[in-house]
């Protein structure tokens, strides 16, 4: 019985896991660089359950031309990201997300 | 089991032990080490299901670019990277009780989706060309060119918006730190050789004007 991975539900619930991890870090953590990496974990989930499902679809590549875009969306992000991350830490000294309060006072 | 059976465990497991590890790991070092792991893990799983060339794509600008990219940041930052200390308490319980919210509707999901009587969808066998190159390449520049293009063009404004934003302004951290964080970000003179020089006045400005025209 060869059966696991080879079904596109093993990917789903792989990627469904994936994301869930990526999405806790994102809400329990504090540290601006982890919330981040957890951001690329989720997206990292969603390109994995696209080429899945596109490998159950063969009629054409949309689902890994998607992919591939959201590669190249998530490489802008991060470069963003870290420049805002280097900024915020010249401002404050600091890469914890619950010193961001400047809009408080 | 076959050689596809283990990899395919091999490469799942070491894909969930990375994001473990990315999301619980003290250190940043650490997590950016787990979203390595992560990622090739995931790389592994685009080879299994016939997705040469994103296996490729994910290893250079992930492996290659975005991790590299996270630890010469937490290089920059030094040990100022790490975890403050202590928070205040109802923050802490705040987030921690959204990420148990959250898991525990994942794991409700996951026992709704268990018990529904779905069938299981075997891979069918994929010709050759399904995630090839040649086969990504014709879409990418047939039906899909104009997306390509305004890819690239997102990339170049990044690039340009992320160098703006991290450069900051020289002078800001030779004043006094009593000034405002706010003060230090948005006020004073954009030039250091400015700092002492008043401002012109509007005759002056429009005598310049009229003088340079």
């Amino acid at each position: 019985m060869n059966t696991l991975g080879y079904f596109v539900e093993q990917y789903v619930m792989l990627a469904a896991a994936l994301f869930t991890l990526g999405c806790i870090g994102f809400l329990v953590r504090r540290n601006v660089l982890v919330q981040l990496m957890s951001i690329e974990l989720m997206l990292n989930a969603v390109n994995l359950m696209l080429v899945a499902f596109n490998r159950q679809h063969m009629a054409d590549l949309n689902g890994q031309v998607f992919a591939f875009f959201i590669i190249a969306v998530a490489a802008a992000e991060v470069a963003v990201g870290l420049a805002i991350v280097l900024a915020f830490y010249r401002l404050k000294s600091s890469v914890q997300s619950d010193e961001a309060d400047q809009l408080r006072h | 089991m076959t050689v596809g059976n283990v990899f395919f465990v091999v490469a799942s497991v070491v894909a969930l032990v990375g994001a473990l590890m990315t999301i619980a790991s003290r250190s940043p070092i650490r997590s950016a080490v787990g979203l390595l792991i992560t990622i090739v893990g995931i790389a592994a799983l685009f080879l299994m299901l016939n997705a040469q060339f994103l296996a490729a794509i994910q290893l250079i600008v992930y492996a290659g670019a975005v991790v590299v990219l996270f630890v010469f940041v937490i290089m920059l930052l030094g040990p100022d990277a790490g975890d403050g200390e202590g928070t205040i308490a109802r923050a802490r319980l705040a987030r921690y009780g959204a990420g148990a919210f959250f898991g525990f509707i994942a794991l409700a999901a996951a026992h709704l989706v268990s018990r529904s009587e779905l069938v299981a969808h075997r891979f069918k066998v994929a010709p050759a060309a399904h995630g090839s190159v040649e086969g990504i390449g014709s879409l990418l520049f047939n039906s899909m060119v104009i997306p390509f293009e305004l890819a690239t063009a997102l990339l170049i404004v990044a690039v340009v918006g992320a160098i703006a934003v991290a450069r900051g302004k020289p002078h800001v951290r030779r004043e006094s730190k009593s000034a405002s964080p706010t003060a230090r970000m948005f006020h004073g003179p954009l030039m250091a050789r400015d700092a002492q020089r008043p401002l012109p006045t509007k005759a002056e400005r429009a005598a310049k004007a009229a003088g340079g025209a």
